[in-house]
């Protein structure tokens, strides 16, 4: 662990301009992935239109910096309060929606968001087609840092703020009322949990996590246009989540590099094959590793804990099968049973 | 006792991990009727839906002397065992006739399922007033005739009839029984019945189980049941 | 008056294709209970089939037809590998297979036959019919290929031995299986149709939206809010909603300023959000019961 943060924190020192860039992305993508997460490994409700948030969040920053001249820093709460509130509208109707159903909407929303960004009444502030482009924030303080690295530590510190949020929130009251729900909706409202109101907060936070994700992409890509909002970021999100691990906190991280270097290498076998790699993957993952990455990861520690002691084997054992049935995927694994 | 027409031997039957029947040996003779007769919860409609293999089962299920493990439930239905599932599962939004023409789904022989259809309004006149009505539409009563009439479509060797009388008048369980009584009189249709009205269902049985918790705890021919002092006082009430 | 005539009519032309698309998912989603998310990509992949037959030089009817045929097949084939196996399992998993399908079929097209968008020939002619462009004979030409597909596969549901075994399958398959019906057999089928059906639409869209990998995104979409306002488990439900759809697209272009010509499928977005809150059943649906 204190390994991780020191070499996460020395990287910059070590690597070169984009590649670090490309660290920053994929942290960012974390953080976008996390909000998905919050919302359907948590809670329980599906989203295919979390590209849709990203896009507001990358937005407000963009339009807040051009317009406005708003500090970078101050763009990031903006972004998160702008999408805490349109999650939560979305997610007052979204209540009504049973799992299938939200899906459908939220798919509809991540179609619909670049034709809605190009339109013309909204052009005076989104620039339309062209989209805006922003300045690099410098580092503050003059601090020895390119602009590359010192965003590559306000990102950090920022997702490490973030996850710390959702570990607590996910340990807090709260977070048992959301999980509650996740895994009885009945049950929970029976003991006393207002389940519209729980639902609607978790799609407003799930909206904010993606919402700073996508404040933070604008400032690292220093850019937005319609275009690099389209039903593709909402897949990648999506596999992002699925590859992680539903329901995984440190997954989401995983997932984050997973879909900002597999399509680069992907592409580079050829152009627009990445859609493709993702399928297969996608695929894949249901049939031999339902519950993701972070699952395939506590398999091969426990085993190992299993081949060194008999005690240490049992207690790992009953808590990755605990962990497993909490992951609603999980069940997935017995519908491959019968078809066998 | 005639020729088995169907037999199971070491019927056990699981919902996953849970066993809900242990070892049952059941005989339905050719042309006979048994009835498997029990507390709520001991496994008789299981038992049924093992015969039509709707549940994981070991041991053996034999109908005419071939083994049914690990059959499909549509290719058991299509030797004529005709399955009425205790809650009807009529469908509802078909109308009266449709769910005849669904019932003789296995047969290919346009004529004479025409003529069976009339046939069974035989049976069911109330079922011929409403033919081109939503099955949704009926009245509880009707809607188990029309169960029974559409298993009847399949022209079935053996019916699994699971709580025929359940939630019906008193006057409308006599007729359904006598329908029935003539069913495996005139048409030499055997059956296996599951029914709470323990009376009616040994009146028309040759042939009765007791089961408890997934066991049998008694086995013999209806009448010796309805002798015993035991199930006199548990399941006839007097 | 005119305008407003030809407009409706027009929005009825774009309408039918919509419906065919909305009968597709309504078809899956009987099959199934799940929504086919891959409904648009594998009508886009079909119809790029249909123009490689005719770049080989196959006759247009005979490209028509193997494309819908080779669809049925892969429709099929779809079902049996890819969701059968996981027919238990929970919604989620049917979401990830339904988004991974989605994104092999559009990336597998822009392998194959690259993004550049390509036109595709019309057998209908595109002579404007009233003299002010607004509805082509191609228009028409695809209006009527849509509802005479339509009346086939109501006559098909309606009045036929597998017709029926197929509405019993998917009604309560429990039951149907106790009937002797092959349930199974009856679901691969449903895919099957629901695939040479989206074929058809593609192949008759093609020549007004032009081809390429992109092309039926957006027209899912409308196909979507046809089958919700119809109600997912009706299919003339999700015919009419399809229909319904094409005509306020077209007037709402029309007479609303930007809101109607800019943001279609924002319009598309808000009827299926509106109509799944306020009416979930659609107008002609069962009612969606929750099972506790």
């Amino acid at each position: 662990m204190i390994a991780g943060v020191a070499l996460a924190l020395l990287l910059p020192l070590a690597i070169k301009g984009f590649f670090l860039f490309q660290l920053t992305l994929a942290l960012i993508y974390a953080v976008a992935i996390l909000g998905l997460n919050l919302l359907t490994g948590f809670n329980g409700q599906f989203s295919l239109g979390h590209s849709a948030f990203y896009a507001i969040g990358a937005y407000t920053a963009a339009i807040l910096m051009d317009q406005a001249d708003v500090a970078y820093y101050w763009t990031l709460p903006a972004a998160g309060a702008a999408c805490f509130i349109v999650g939560f509208l979305f997610g007052l109707p979204a209540l009504r929606l049973e799992g299938l159903y939200l899906a459908l909407a939220t798919f509809a929303l991540a179609i619909a968001t670049p034709q809605l960004l190009k339109s013309t009444p909204l052009e005076p502030w989104t620039g339309g087609v062209q989209g805006i482009v922003i300045l690099k924030p410098e580092a503050p303080l003059g601090l020895p840092l390119n602009s590359d690295q010192w965003l590559y530590y306000f990102t950090m510190l920022t997702a490490a703020l973030m996850y710390a949020g959702a570990v607590n929130l996910m340990k807090s009251r709260t977070g048992r009322a959301i999980m509650a729900i996740r895994d009885n909706p009945i049950a929970a409202s029976a003991m006393g949990v207002n389940v519209a109101l729980y639902k609607s907060l978790t799609f407003g936070v799930s909206a904010l996590y993606t919402g700073v994700a996508g404040a933070l992409g604008a400032l690292t890509v220093q850019f937005v246009a319609p275009d690099s909002f389209t039903f593709n970021l909402a897949i990648a999100l999506f596999v992002g989540l699925v590859i992680g691990g539903v329901g995984s906190i440190p997954g989401t991280l995983l997932g984050g590099l997973f879909i900002l270097f597999v399509p680069n290498i992907a592409e580079e076998l050829s152009k627009g094959l990445a859609q493709a790699v993702y399928g297969f993957i996608l695929i894949a993952v249901i049939y031999l590793m339902p519950s993701g990455a972070a699952g395939l990861i506590r398999l091969i520690v426990g085993r190992t804990a299993r081949s060194r002691s008999q005690p240490v084997h049992f207690e790992t054992a009953s808590r990755s099968a605990r962990l497993t049935r909490e992951t609603p995927m999980s069940s997935s694994t017995s519908g491959d049973e019968n078809a066998k | 006792m005639p020729a088995a027409l169907l037999e199971t031997v070491g019927l056990c039957a699981f919902y996953g991990a849970t066993q809900v029947l242990f070892g049952l040996d059941l005989k339905v003779g050719e042309g006979g009727v048994t009835t498997l007769l029990g507390a709520n919860g001991a496994g008789k409609t299981t038992a049924l839906r093992a015969v039509s293999g709707m549940v994981q089962t070991t041991g053996d299920i034999r109908f005419c002397g071939q083994s049914l493990a690990g059959w499909a439930t549509e290719d058991i239905v299509r030797l004529g065992i005709a399955h009425v599932p205790q809650g009807r599962g009529t469908f509802v939004s078909q109308t009266v006739e449709e769910n005849l023409k669904i019932g003789a789904m296995s047969r290919r022989d346009r004529a004479a399922i025409s003529s069976d259809i009339e046939r069974v309004y035989g049976y069911f006149p109330r079922l011929k007033e409403r033919r081109k009505q939503q099955a949704g539409t009926l009245s509880g009563g009707e809607q188990q005739m029309l169960a029974l009439a559409r298993a009847l479509m399949l022209r079935p060797k053996l019916m699994l009839l699971d709580e025929p009388s359940f939630g019906l008048a008193p006057l409308v369980v006599r007729d359904l029984f006598e329908i029935l009584r003539t069913l495996n009189r005139a048409e030499n249709v055997s059956m296996l019945l599951v029914e709470q009205n323990a009376s009616l269902a040994l009146d028309l049985a040759d042939r009765a189980y007791l089961i408890e918790t997934g066991r049998l705890v008694m086995t013999g021919a209806a009448q010796d049941l309805r002798n015993d002092e035991n199930v006199r006082r548990a399941y006839l009430g007097y | 008056m005119d305008l407003f005539l030809h407009q409706a009519l027009a929005g009825l032309a774009t309408g039918s294709i919509y419906a065919c698309l909305a009968l597709a998912i309504v078809m899956i989603y009987a099959a199934i209970n799940h929504l086919n998310f891959a409904q648009g990509e594998m009508a886009m992949f079909s119809t790029f089939i249909a123009w490689q037959l005719m770049q080989w030089g196959a006759p247009y009817l005979l490209a028509f037809v193997g494309a819908a045929a080779f669809s049925f097949v892969a429709g099929i084939a779809v079902e049996r590998v890819l969701f059968r196996p996981i027919h238990k399992a929970p919604v989620l998993s049917h979401i990830v297979l339904f988004i991974a399908l989605f994104a092999i079929l559009n990336s597998l097209a822009g392998f194959i036959w690259d993004y550049n968008v390509k036109s595709f020939p019309t057998p209908f002619g595109s002579r404007s019919l009233f003299g002010n462009g607004l509805v082509s004979s191609h228009d028409a030409g695809m209006m009527g290929v849509a509802f005479t597909m339509l009346v086939l596969l109501y006559v098909f549901f309606r009045h036929t031995r597998i017709g029926l075994a197929m509405r019993a399958a998917a009604a309560n398959p429990e039951s149907a299986r106790l009937a002797g019906v092959r349930v199974g057999r009856m679901i691969s089928l449903g895919w099957g149709m629901a695939a040479a059906i989206g074929a058809v639409a593609g192949i008759m869209i093609a020549p007004v939206v032009f081809l390429d990998p992109n092309m039926m995104t957006s027209i899912l979409v409308y196909g979507f809010a046809g089958a919700v306002v119809g109600g997912l488990t009706s299919p003339g439900g999700a015919v009419f909603g399809g229909l319904a759809v094409g005509i306020i697209e077209n007037l709402a272009g029309t007479y609303i300023p930007y809101v109607g010509r800019e943001l279609r499928l924002t319009i598309a977005l808000f009827i299926i959000v509106a109509v799944l809150t306020a009416k979930p059943s659609g107008l002609f649906g069962r009612a969606i019961v929750t099972r506790v």
